[in-house]
């Protein structure tokens, strides 16, 4: 199967929790790239154009139970990897991912759904080149997210495990477990660990000094410059 | 009533299998094969009796159901993610249908179960043991039948009804350049050889539907008859449920 093969792209995916800034890091890696003209391509979780529609739904209307919840971010994902992801890193792209299998692996896994079902579903997914996961404690992601909104989304706060009738309360308590779950995660699948207390600039720098080290960064260059008007 | 059900996995959080006490019968088979008709008949004859039934199939469910199909029309997923977007359809319709109807007591007939569902991946080129994997969220069925009609009768009954044969049951989406009629015969033959190779793990009956409705439906109702005589449900047998999802049980070389 896929997995097996050798494809000349790499992988870059970037993990953490709501509010620890990762989306943010990976948009400021994604523009050094470009900028450098390396071939690149940019994938966000649950962003499926087909999928997406029946999971807003799902969502919306509350449908969703642990397993359909699963399964249908199984189908979201395989979407976008047999028809971007795969067939890009065959083409020699570097493929960045905001969220990757293991978003699934933490949430699913507090949501209830069997560990190795879970891992089995992804089981077609290559593990990434490099997966950065930014640390952050799990009070100040929560004060990031919570301060900054005013409302939360159902299946955000994770109301639909009935922790706790107050969805800031049940934010916490939610976060608290998928926190614990992802450093387990951060053991078992070595991710690279950022401090994500640092400031923004600080931790960019140290993301492109590993990405720098772990990839051969020239071979990926387009052969013709795609931003003529930029090259001095 | 029944026996306690079981899962083929680990199945689903929080089911507590004790409390299904209705019955979960399965009938599969190609289209053409008499499927629907004889899950009516069944129905019928079993309200007469006064049994509840509750009907289930594919593509069914108040979550996906519309946007598989419009993914379908536009043939525009892939095969592992058309395979995901049908298990989140009938995880769907196990958790908010079947199992509240057998715990209610209910007969389900199922048009159709994860059987068709798996046999369709793998003739894609799906691993078979990712596939079991899956659905071993699904729940064992008390009975399964699989109406086995020749790819030639299939291909004229359908013909005979509809005089166009489906994209899909054609296998149209795997070789664009085929002829429809070889290609139907031909996929047709291919998942019949899939579902052999199930039938020896999941113990499913087979029918033989190459035959008036009339000598088939006797067959299913003396085979039902006999579960809902002895309380005893028909041949999951202690082997089906220690299915291995790790066995290679398919035959990965089809055609």
């Amino acid at each position: 199967m896929s997995m097996g093969d050798r494809v000349p792209g790499k992988l870059i995916a970037v993990e953490g929790l709501d509010g620890s800034g990762k989306s943010t890091q990976i948009y400021l890696l994604k523009r050094w790239l470009e900028l450098e003209g390396y071939k690149i391509f940019f994938t966000e979780w649950n962003s499926s154009a087909i999928v997406k529609r029946a999971t807003s739904k799902g969502k919306k209307r509350q449908l969703l139970t642990p397993t359909t919840f699963s399964l249908i971010h199984c189908t979201d994902f395989a979407d976008r990897y047999e028809r971007q992801i795969l067939p890009l890193l065959h083409a020699g792209y570097i493929v960045l991912a905001d969220r990757y299998v293991y978003t699934a692996f933490a949430r699913d896994g507090v949501r209830g759904c069997d560990h190795e079902w879970v891992r089995k579903l992804y089981s077609y997914a290559r593990p990434p080149d490099i997966t950065f996961f930014f640390n952050v404690p799990l009070k100040v992601a929560q004060t990031r997210i919570l301060d900054g909104r005013t409302r939360l989304k159902y299946h955000e706060a994770g109301m639909d495990m009935g922790y706790s009738a107050d969805p800031s309360e049940s934010f916490r308590i939610f976060q608290g477990k998928i926190y614990q779950e992802y450093r387990r995660l951060a053991d078992e699948y070595n991710f690279v660990r950022i401090d994500a207390t640092e400031p923004p600039d600080v931790q960019q720098i140290k993301v492109r000094e590993i990405v720098e080290t772990i990839i051969d960064l020239p071979r990926y260059r387009w052969r013709e410059t795609p931003y003529p008007l930029l090259k001095q | 009533m029944t026996r306690t059900k079981a899962f083929y996995g680990k199945g689903l959080p929080n089911v507590n299998l004790e409390s299904l006490t209705g019955l979960l019968i399965a009938v599969e088979g190609a289209d053409g094969s008499g499927r629907s008709t004889h899950i009516n008949l069944l129905r019928d004859w079993l309200e007469r009796r006064g049994y509840p039934t509750a009907n289930v199939g594919l593509k069914r469910s108040s979550l996906v159901s519309r946007e598989l199909e419009e993914a379908m029309q536009g043939n525009i997923l892939g095969t592992r993610t058309l395979s995901l977007f049908y298990a989140t359809d009938f995880a769907d319709q196990l958790e908010n249908r079947i199992l509240p109807a057998l715990r209610a007591g209910f007969i389900v007939l199922a048009d159709r179960y994860i059987y068709t569902l798996m046999a369709r991946a793998i003739v894609r080129g799906m691993e078979p043991d990712w596939i079991q994997e899956v659905y071993s969220i699904a729940l064992i069925p008390d009975a399964v039948f699989y109406i086995a009609v020749s790819p030639e009768i299939l291909l004229e009954r359908n013909l005979r009804k509809h005089a166009v044969l489906d994209y899909w049951e054609s296998g149209m989406d795997m070789d664009r350049s085929q002829n429809m009629y070889g290609s139907f015969i031909q996929y047709q033959k291919k998942i019949q050889k899939q579902f052999k190779q199930m039938q020896k793990v999941y113990g499913f009956q087979t029918v033989n539907g190459n035959r008036p409705p009339r000598g088939i439906q006797k067959e299913l109702q003396a085979k039902i008859e006999s579960i809902l005589a002895n309380g005893k449900m028909f041949p999951v047998t202690e082997k089906t449920i220690q299915v291995q999802p790790s066995d290679h049980i398919f035959d990965l070389k089809n055609g």
